[in-house]
């Protein structure tokens, strides 16, 4: 599949489970602070990839699961080296730039843009051939 | 009163779907609340209907261990209404599951008390969540909350193993 075609697919999903038009899900958008995803569209969009695409995503793949409740990768409300580190190697897809500088737990959400949510895509796609 | 807006399961193929039944009296007073002149079930308890369907699905699907919350209505559209003297039937489909939560597809269809006929009412896809399992790692006790007595007696007397 195409990136075009895996990019318009990913659009639909956030355009359905998120409520916004189709030219607000730019590749830089974040799912949080620009397109208003709370915590449980983050499953909402999970769930909706798994049935768009064919793919099974496991728990903590996509988005991080209890990083934010382990005491070695959290200390006064920041991440740790090491758990920036841990997430960004479970969530390669991710956009790490900003948070490296402002490691606060509350900025996690906001690595998640709509162009990692796509190179996720693509990067299952790829494996499963 | 009790928040049940659901009166028997009739169907339950654990881990897939649900059917349950809710007959519309003339009775009870939400139905006199609306600006017509002939009294209609609220579409947001049609959706409440639906939504304490399909969340005992999910919950059975787990056995009753995750407190199982509505969490999002994906869509709902309505194209009849419920009066007095129908049964409103729910039919809610587990469309996918995990540890965090679960979606539902559902359809509900009104059985006229009159003749006996059966028509299409609407359809509600709804979004539950875990509680539990919150990303925020917040906790909420041991005493499962959301399937408390009256949903038991619901499932005792709809002939359904609790635990």
């Amino acid at each position: 599949m195409q990136r075009d075609e895996i990019f318009a697919k990913v659009r639909d999903v956030l355009v359905e489970s998120l409520a916004v038009d189709e030219d607000e899900v730019q590749s830089d958008a974040r799912l949080t602070t620009d397109l208003g995803a709370e915590s449980i569209d983050f499953l909402d969009i999970k769930f909706q990839l798994e049935q768009v695409f064919g793919f099974r995503v496991e728990e903590g793949e996509l988005f991080p699961d209890n990083v934010a409740q382990d005491h070695e990768y959290v200390a006064d409300g920041k991440l740790t080296d090491k758990g920036l580190a841990a997430l960004k190697e479970r969530l390669p897809h991710a956009d790490f730039g900003e948070l490296e500088s402002d490691p606060r737990v509350a900025k996690v959400p906001e690595i998640f843009t709509v162009d990692a949510i796509v190179r996720f895509c693509e990067t299952k796609l790829q494996a499963a051939g | 009163m009790r928040w049940l807006w659901i009166d028997r399961i009739v169907e339950l193929t654990p881990g897939e779907r649900l059917v349950a039944i809710k007959n519309v009296t003339m009775a009870e007073e939400h139905l006199h609340d609306g600006e017509g002149a002939i009294p209609v079930m609220p579409a947001s308890l049609v959706i409440e209907g639906m939504a304490q369907s399909a969340g005992l699905l999910v919950g059975h699907a787990s056995g009753f261990k995750e407190k199982v919350l509505l969490a999002k209505i994906q869509r709902a559209s309505f194209e009849r209404e419920a009066i007095p003297g129908t049964t409103i039937r729910y039919d809610a489909r587990l469309v996918r599951m995990d540890a965090q939560g679960a979606a539902t597809e559902g359809t509900i269809e009104l059985i006229d008390a009159q003749d006996g006929s059966v028509s299409p009412m609407g359809s509600v896809d709804l979004l539950f969540s875990h509680l539990d399992q919150n990303v925020a790692g917040a906790e909420f006790g041991d005493v499962n909350f959301v399937f408390g007595e009256a949903f038991e007696t619901l499932l005792r007397l709809s002939g359904i193993e609790i635990r």
